[in-house]
């Protein structure tokens, strides 16, 4: 499986260098030398979306974030997606429950299609286990406006699982924006190191309350519900925790 | 020179009184262009004129005072925007451009027919100015009116990099005045136009800070009702768009300036009272219309895109981007009138006063509501994502099937002023009515091509559009546009070539025909000599202001034989427009769309006429 992935990724890098180079073609037919009218450019973005302190209704307060980048054209730009924790006082490293590079291309006005490599592990550390994945995904936005990011992930090990995204955005004043969010994710096996089972593994609903001090600077407060589901929330039940969860967030959303 | 007995007449006194306060304020220290004195133009006041027809520009990026603030727009010959160019119909220009930047430059003279090697656009008429070198251009002078020139090179213009063009006629004119002032549109921004795109593109609401709300919302269920209102706005969502949608860069970065003054400058423009000004309007920025109007005044339209049309006197007209009206006032009272310009997202205004004597200040009108796109923007975008519009028939969407009825009105446009409505329903009907606009090509061709100047169907030339009321005040339409006398070339169009305006709000990509300057291959042809019909189909929910370089439009708005023709024509969401190209100027030429970011975006091609 690594091997696939290092395949997705090269196959990436040169797709996206091939653009590059089919920009250069001629739309006139004026005197070399003169270059073009009009040029192609290249442009780039950092989203952190969430970057928030977490208190759950466990005495498992957390940070957590989840930032998303790309560069690029028109059509092809290369992403880089992470999400993770650093779960407090557990004396643990922060961990990415994904971080993912990927090669994306717009097949529709509002649909990019991405594929590429993730991993899921500890940052320089041993704290987490690791893996590594093969992704493939769509990320765009739905009638209605909801943005959505799909994700279906085989790991090294040949696990598959599938991940959903869900935001909307609703507009309470020019600058005071109420975000719901729904996420969710499935697996088609047992992979007893990630706490992963066989099907549906949890929901997660989340409203957030944003003041954009400038469309780049916007602090937040919000709050989230979570649920398990099936053999997820059973071993869960074993371990005595809870299925069941909600917290309260508070954080900024930044992008560069 | 048809203007100066009365610049003449005025008293030494004031010349003085005006030239000291410039001296003090502006025009000694190079700030502002010169040009923009009060006293207006003529012999009794040359400064910062550059009289043709040989002329030099100097073209730099210096540090300057703009509303206040400090910022660095490129600058001709020392101020920004630059010196007047003044030519004479008949002359032979000849001007030459330094290139005092960094990096390459160009300086196209806009609405000018010239040989396509001194056009200046880089890449397509030469390779553009380099820095440290002069470029000449020369040719013969043989048109007249108002005009203005500009960078065509990246994003330059939104520096700054314009200024006016006036050139007079060798036969007197068919209008006479007593004194005249220039008012050139800009819109200026502190952010750098690379981050102003980079913002675009990132997110291309950026700069749309007129989004409807849940306040608003409310405010249209209490008027309109449940139904009716989530009807509305499920409409746009599921289109994945904002009816509020009007501008892309709008007054939350931009300062909208009169002659290079911020509205708190008070540019102003004096007049003696019973004198007939002309006044030479030119829109010079980079994304911005404006509505101008002059509160007290009517304003008689005498030359649009400086061609001389049948006079038209109205209250307001909207000007598109690189257009260019000439109207005459004739202020009678010994008051201060407001020139105002409203951005057509009514984000902000540019303005100045017309007085008696320096100092004065009328009342600036409060600015309107923001109007909401209405059908047409919608039933335009259907063309653009066809997955979207087949399973989109007309009866499903809310609103449409009592586009006729008074309460559609309202749910159709919400929260808009009153005024404002009336003007947007009949657009939207007219896109209702003949959904078929979409595709009217094909049975009209089947028949043979529709005879010279008739208007196509899905042209809203009645329509001044968004967000401006015809029935409020007496507003500019392109329909009143009539040539002062038929112009030369008579001969019907022996084909049609059909352009569709296509875009990607979400990307902010913007294209013809949906490719991108860089998608397409080869320029488009023109058969020299040939007499062309040029349609454009507007499928995206924005205006373009459409330009062709070298060549006149002649607008097919149904004027007959007084047929007017345009440099730059304002296409509206949804609408159609034809025009008649007499392809007589061999040479490659540009082709674009004059919204600066959209132009740079895609929507451009070449023409080559051979």
């Amino acid at each position: 499986m690594r091997f696939t992935t290092r395949i997705l990724f090269g196959v990436g890098t040169l797709a996206l260098v091939s653009t590059a180079q089919a920009q250069t073609n001629s739309s006139h037919d004026a005197p070399p030398g003169w270059g073009l009218p009009m040029t192609e450019h290249n442009f780039g973005t950092l989203l952190v979306d969430r970057l928030e302190y977490v208190w759950t209704d466990e005495n498992k307060d957390a940070i957590a974030w989840d930032f998303q980048g790309w560069y690029g054209g028109d059509f092809q730009r290369l992403y880089i997606k992470g999400e993770g924790k650093n779960r407090q006082g557990d004396g643990e490293d922060a961990e990415f429950e994904t971080l993912d590079l990927l090669y994306s291309h717009l097949i529709a006005d509002f649909w990019e299609l991405q594929g590429g490599i993730g991993y899921q592990g500890g940052i320089a550390s041993s704290d987490h286990p690791e893996r590594t994945f093969a992704v493939i995904g769509l990320l765009g936005t739905i009638p209605y406006q909801f943005e959505v990011d799909t994700a279906l992930r085989v790991s090294d090990e040949g696990d598959v699982s599938a991940s959903l995204e869900a935001e909307y955005e609703i507009r309470m004043t020019q600058r005071v924006i109420l975000q719901p969010r729904v996420e969710a994710e499935a697996a088609t096996s047992d992979v007893e190191e990630f706490s992963v089972v066989r099907g549906l593994n949890y929901t997660r609903a989340g409203m957030r309350l944003r003041y954009e001090v400038t469309r780049k600077l916007a602090p937040y407060i919000g709050t989230y519900w979570e649920k398990q589901y099936g053999k997820t929330a059973e071993l869960t039940r074993e371990a005595l925790g809870e299925t069941e969860g909600s917290g309260v967030v508070a954080g900024v959303r930044m992008w560069f | 020179m048809p203007l100066s007995p009365a610049v003449s007449m005025l008293s030494r006194r004031q010349l003085l009184k005006v030239a000291s306060a410039l001296g003090l304020s502006t025009a000694a220290l190079g700030l502002r262009p010169a040009w923009a004195n009060p006293v207006g133009l003529g012999r009794g006041h040359p400064q910062g004129v550059e009289q043709g027809p040989e002329i030099s520009l100097a073209i730099r990026r210096e540090t300057r005072t703009i509303a206040g603030k400090t910022g660095r727009p490129i600058t001709l010959n020392g101020t920004s925007p630059g010196p007047l160019i003044r030519l004479r119909e008949g002359q032979e220009a000849v001007l030459r451009v330094t290139n005092l930047l960094e990096e390459q430059t160009s300086a196209h003279w806009h609405g000018f027919l010239l040989p396509p090697e001194m056009d200046g656009v880089p890449g397509v008429s030469f390779a553009g100015i380099a820095p440290g070198e002069t470029f000449t251009a020369r040719f013969p002078v043989s048109q007249n009116g108002t005009y203005w020139y500009h960078s065509h090179s990246g994003l330059q213009e939104q520096l700054g990099h314009a200024g006016p063009i006036i050139i007079d006629a060798a036969e007197p004119e068919p209008f006479v005045y007593d004194r005249e002032h220039v008012l050139l549109l800009t819109d200026w921004t502190f952010e750098d136009p690379k981050d102003v795109f980079r913002h675009l593109k990132v997110s291309e609401g950026y700069y749309n800070r007129q989004e409807r709300t849940i306040a608003d919302f409310f405010a249209d269920v209490a008027k309109n009702g449940v139904a009716d209102t989530l009807a509305q706005r499920s409409m746009w969502a599921q289109m994945r768009m904002s009816s509020r949608d009007l501008a892309d860069v709008t007054g939350t970065t931009y300062i909208f300036l009169m002659n290079g003054h911020a509205p708190q400058d008070n540019w102003t423009a004096l007049f003696k009272p019973g004198e007939k000004i002309r006044l030479r309007v030119i829109n010079g920025s980079a994304m911005s219309y404006f509505d101008v109007r002059i509160p007290g005044l009517t304003m008689t339209v005498v030359a649009a895109d400086g061609q001389p049309v049948q006079p038209v006197p109205v209250d307001e007209f909207r000007i598109a981007v690189a257009e260019t009206y000439d109207v005459l006032v004739e202020p009678e009272a010994d008051r201060a009138y407001t020139l105002f310009a409203e951005s057509m997202d009514r984000s902000g205004y540019a303005r100045g006063t017309l007085a008696p004597r320096l100092g004065m200040a009328a009342p600036i009108p409060p600015r309107r509501s923001i109007p909401d796109r209405g059908m047409e923007a919608m039933s335009a975008h259907g063309s653009m994502d066809h997955s979207d519009v087949q399973d989109r028939d007309h009866a499903a969407m809310p609103g449409t099937d009592h586009a006729g009825t008074p309460g559609t009105d309202h749910s159709a446009m919400q929260g808009m002023d009153h005024s404002a409505m009336q003007g947007m329903d009949h657009a939207a009907m007219q896109g209702m009515a003949f959904p078929g606009d979409k595709n009217p090509a094909p049975a009209s061709r089947s028949r043979g091509l529709l005879p010279a100047g008739t208007a196509q169907p899905g042209s809203h030339y009645d329509q001044p559009g968004i967000g401006i009321d015809p029935a409020a005040r007496r507003v500019l339409v392109y329909r009143d546009l009539k040539a002062y006398a038929p112009w030369p070339d008579r001969r019907p169009p022996g084909r049609e070539l059909e352009l569709q305006l296509t875009g990607n709000m979400k990307r902010y990509m913007w294209s013809f025909d949906g490719m991108k300057f860089s998608e397409v291959n080869g320029p488009i042809h023109f058969e020299h000599g040939e007499r062309l019909r040029l349609i454009f189909t507007n499928t995206t929910m924005m205006e373009h202001p459409i330009h062709l370089h070298g060549m006149w439009m002649e607008l097919e708005n149904g004027a007959g034989e007084l047929i007017p023709r345009k440099h730059t024509l304002n296409i509206k969401p949804g609408e159609r427009v034809s025009a008649l190209v007499s392809a007589d100027a061999p040479g490659l030429w540009a082709f674009h769309c004059h919204l600066l970011y959209h132009m740079d975006a895609g929507m451009f091609r070449v023409v080559r006429v051979a």
